[in-house]
C-alpha cells in the first residue's frame, strides 16, 4: 500500500480537471447565493462542499446539475462549456436529498427510467438495472414501490438510480441526511467503496464535518456564497488558511496576538491573554507588530500537573469544566487573565489515580509546530 | 351523544327530501302526495317519452364533452400558473382564473350568450344555439373549478420529482406525461367529475345558451315541473340520482387506489 502513489491529481499542474467553475455567481433578486466561485474538480475525486446552512452549497450543486443557471461565470465539464446545456443533456446525475423516487413506479421502474430515456434495447436496460440493484444490494426489492421501503433502502435505490446511467459526475445533496448515526457511518464507507468500484466522480454537499472528513478526497469550505478554502481533509483541519475555516472545522483555541519578533527561525508572538510569549513555526516571516490570530487544536494541548518541559509553549490555570465524552474528556482551563483554553485527553485507562478534577491547578503545554498563525 | 344526534339531523336534512322523492317515484297513484301502492309504471312511461329521452341523451353528451374539455384546459391553466412562476401578469391571471367561481351564473350565462351572438354575426360560427354552444358555455364555467382542484394538487407535489426525471434525461414534455400527469391524475379525475356534475344539473347557463333544437334534461324537468310535479318526474330524478351516485362511488374507489399507491 505504501508504495502506491497517493491519489492527488490536483497537485499536478498538467492534469486537466473534469469540472471547472469559472467565477460563477448566482443571484436571486438582489440576494447573492453564490459569489464568484472558481473551482476545479478532478476525475475520480470525492469532492465535498461543506458549510453552514444557507451558505449556497445546494445552489452550487444545482447549477452543476442544470436546474439553476448562473447569473455570471461559466461551468465546464471535460472542457466543454455546459453553462447553458439543459439538465437532460448533461453527463451528470443527481441523488436528491429527499431521494425523489417516483412513487408510482417500482424500484425497477425507477432505475430503468433513465435508461429508457436513452432508448436502449430492452435487454440492456434489464441487465443494467439488475447490475446496479445488485451493486447496492437491493436485488430482492426490485418489484416494491418506494413507500414499501425503509429510509435506508430508499437511499440505496436513489443511489442506484443515479448510478444507472453511468454519469461522468454524480451529485449528492446531503446523501445520508435522513439516516441515523450508526447506519450513516456504515453507509459512508459503503459509498466510498462503491465510488472506488465504479470510478465515478462524486460531488457531495454536506454540513456534517465528520462525513466530509471520512469520505472526501478534498473539501471546499463555503461561507456566505464564497469558497473559503479548498483542500484535503488534513489540509483543512491542520492548516486552515483563515480564522473562519479554523473556527468552522473542529474545535479550536484562538488567541488574538501581535508579532513580537523571531527567534531561532521561529516566530515569537505576544498575546495579552497569556503570561508568556509564544514561539510558533511559521514559514513566512512577518513584520513585528503585525496583528495575528494563533490557533491551537484542543488535542494538541497537553494537560499536566507538572510544569511542561523546556521549549514548549505553556500556560497555567485551573480546571473550570470537564466534559466527559466516553472515549475522550475535554478540559476547560481558565487562565489568570480569564481566557479559557480547551484541552482534550484520551481516556486510556479505566481508573486513573491522579484523576484531574474541578479547580485543580494545571499546566497546559503545546509544541511550537502544533500552533498556527492566521493572518486572514 | 349530542354530536351523533346532530350528525344524524344533518344527514336527515340532506337526504330525507331525496328519499321522499325516490319513494314517491314508485307510487302507483297519479297524485304525487298520496300513496297509492307500489308500482314501477312511471319508469315504463319514461321510456316512452321521446322528449325526456332525447334531453337525457343530450345532457349526457354535453356533460361528457364539456367536462373533458374543461379538464384539458383547466389542467393546462393550472400547470402554467404553478410551474411557470415568472411571467408577466401572473398575479392577474391567478385572480382571473378563479373569478368565475364567484360570478353569478346569470351574468356568466348572459355574457356567453352575447359573445355567441356576436361571434355568429362576425364569422357565422357557432350557428344558432345548439349542442356546441352549451358545451362551450359549460366548459367555460367549469374550467375554473378544474383549475382550482388541479392547482392545489400541483402546488403540493414535490418539485424534485420532476427535476429528478429531467436529470435522468427526460425532456419537459416527457416529464409531464410520465411523472407529473400520473401523480396528479386523482385531481384530474376529481376535477372532471366536478365539471360533469356541474354540467349535468345546470339550468341557469343552459337557459341562456340552449336553443329549441337542443334542450338539456334539467331544463326539460324544470318546464315540466312548472306544469305540476308528476310521479314521472320523480322517476326521472331517481334515475339521475342513481347514475350520479354510482359514478361517485366508482370515482372515489379509483381516486383512493391511486392515493394509496402514491403515499402508502
Ligand atoms: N429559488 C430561490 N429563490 C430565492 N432565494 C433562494 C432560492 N434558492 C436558494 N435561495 C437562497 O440562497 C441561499 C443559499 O441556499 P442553498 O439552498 O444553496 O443553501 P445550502 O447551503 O444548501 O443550505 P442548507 O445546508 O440549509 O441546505 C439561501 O439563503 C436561500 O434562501
Ligand atoms: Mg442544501
Amino acid at each position: 500500500m505504501a508504495s502506491q502513489p497517493a491519489f492527488a491529481p490536483w497537485t499536478d499542474p498538467q492534469a486537466k480537471p473534469l469540472i471547472r467553475f469559472e467565477a460563477v455567481s448566482k443571484r436571486f433578486g438582489d440576494f447573492t447565493a453564490v459569489d464568484r466561485v472558481s473551482l476545479s474538480i478532478h476525475k475520480g475525486e470525492i469532492f465535498s462542499l461543506l458549510g453552514a446552512s444557507g451558505c449556497g452549497k445546494t445552489t452550487l450543486l444545482r447549477m452543476l446539475a442544470g436546474f439553476e443557471t448562473p447569473s455570471e461565470g461559466r461551468i465546464f465539464i471535460d472542457g466543454i462549456d455546459i453553462t447553458n446545456v439543459p439538465p437532460y443533456e448533461r453527463p451528470v446525475n443527481m441523488m436528491f436529498q429527499s431521494y425523489a423516487l417516483f412513487p408510482h413506479m417500482t424500484v425497477e421502474g425507477n432505475i430503468a427510467f433513465g435508461l429508457k430515456q436513452d432508448r436502449l434495447p430492452k435487454d440492456v436496460i434489464a441487465e443494467r438495472t439488475r447490475a446496479v440493484l445488485d451493486l447496492v444490494q437491493m436485488g430482492k426489492f426490485a418489484n416494491r414501490k418506494p413507500h414499501q421501503l425503509s429510509g435506508g433502502q430508499r437511499q440505496r435505490v436513489a443511489l442506484a438510480r443515479a448510478l444507472a446511467k453511468e454519469p461522468k459526475v454524480l451529485l449528492l445533496d446531503e446523501p445520508l441526511g435522513a439516516l441515523d448515526k450508526k447506519l450513516r457511518e456504515a453507509t459512508q464507507l459503503e459509498l466510498v467503496n462503491i465510488q472506488d468500484r465504479v470510478g465515478v466522480t462524486f460531488v457531495m454537499v454536506t454540513h456534517d464535518q465528520e462525513e466530509a472528513m471520512t469520505m472526501s478526497s478534498r473539501i471546499g469550505v463555503m461561507n456566505a456564497g464564497g469558497i473559503q478554502q479548498v483542500g484535503t481533509p488534513i489540509d483543512i483541519y491542520e492548516y486552515p488558511e483563515s480564522r473562519f475555516v479554523a473556527d468552522f472545522i473542529g474545535a479550536a483555541n484562538m488567541f488574538e496576538a501581535r508579532v513580537a519578533g523571531d527567534r531561532d527561525g521561529r516566530l515569537v508572538v505576544h498575546c495579552p491573554e497569556l503570561a508568556h510569549d509564544l514561539t510558533i513555526d511559521h514559514a513566512a516571516p512577518l513584520a513585528a507588530g503585525t496583528p495575528v490570530t494563533v490557533m491551537v487544536r484542543p488535542e494538541k494541548v497537553a494537560i499536566t500537573r507538572d510544569m511542561p518541559a523546556e521549549g514548549l509553549n505553556w500556560a497555567e490555570g485551573v480546571v473550570s469544566d470537564i466534559a466527559y465524552l466516553g472515549d475522550v474528556s475535554i478540559f476547560h482551563v481558565r487562565l489568570a487573565s480569564g481566557h479559557k483554553i480547551e484541552a482534550l485527553q484520551t481516556n486510556r485507562r479505566h481508573t486513573d489515580e491522579q484523576k484531574l478534577t474541578w479547580d485543580d491547578k494545571v499546566y497546559l503545554g503545546w509544541h511550537p509546530a502544533n500552533a498556527l498563525v492566521l493572518t486572514k | 351523544m349530542i354530536l351523533r344526534g346532530l350528525l344524524i339531523l344533518a344527514y336527515a336534512f340532506l337526504y330525507i327530501p331525496i328519499a321522499v322523492m325516490i319513494v314517491f317515484s314508485f307510487n302507483a297513484s297519479k297524485l304525487v302526495t298520496v300513496w297509492g301502492g307500489f308500482s314501477t309504471k312511471w319508469y315504463g312511461e319514461l321510456l316512452h317519452d321521446e322528449k325526456v329521452l332525447d334531453a337525457a341523451w343530450l345532457s349526457l353528451k354535453v356533460a361528457l364533452a364539456s367536462a373533458t374539455l374543461a379538464t384539458v384546459l383547466g389542467t393546462l391553466a393550472a400547470v402554467v400558473l404553478v410551474r411557470f412562476t415568472r411571467f408577466f401578469g401572473r398575479t392577474l391571471f391567478t385572480g382571473m382564473v378563479t373569478a368565475p367561481l364567484v360570478m353569478p351564473e346569470v351574468i356568466t350565462g348572459l355574457s356567453l350568450l352575447l359573445l355567441f351572438v356576436a361571434m355568429e354575426a362576425a364569422f357565422g360560427w357557432p350557428a344558432g344555439r345548439s349542442v356546441t354552444t352549451i358545451v362551450l358555455a359549460h366548459a367555460t364555467f367549469s374550467l375554473a373549478f378544474v383549475t382550482v382542484v388541479v392547482r392545489s394538487r400541483l402546488a403540493t407535489m414535490d418539485r424534485s420529482l420532476e427535476e429528478a426525471a429531467m436529470d435522468l434525461g427526460a425532456r419537459p414534455l416527457k416529464v409531464f406525461l410520465t411523472i407529473t400527469l400520473p401523480l396528479i391524475a386523482p385531481s384530474l379525475l376529481a376535477g372532471w367529475l366536478l365539471a360533469f356534475t356541474l354540467s349535468i344539473d345546470d339550468v341557469v347557463i343552459s337557459a341562456f345558451v340552449s336553443g329549441p333544437g337542443a334542450t338539456p334534461l334539467p331544463i326539460v324537468i324544470f318546464s315540466k315541473v312548472r306544469l305540476g310535479v308528476s310521479p314521472e318526474i320523480n322517476a326521472l330524478a331517481t334515475i339521475v340520482v342513481a347514475v350520479v351516485a354510482v359514478a361517485m362511488v366508482v370515482a372515489g374507489r379509483v381516486a383512493l387506489r391511486k392515493d394509496e399507491a402514491r403515499t402508502g
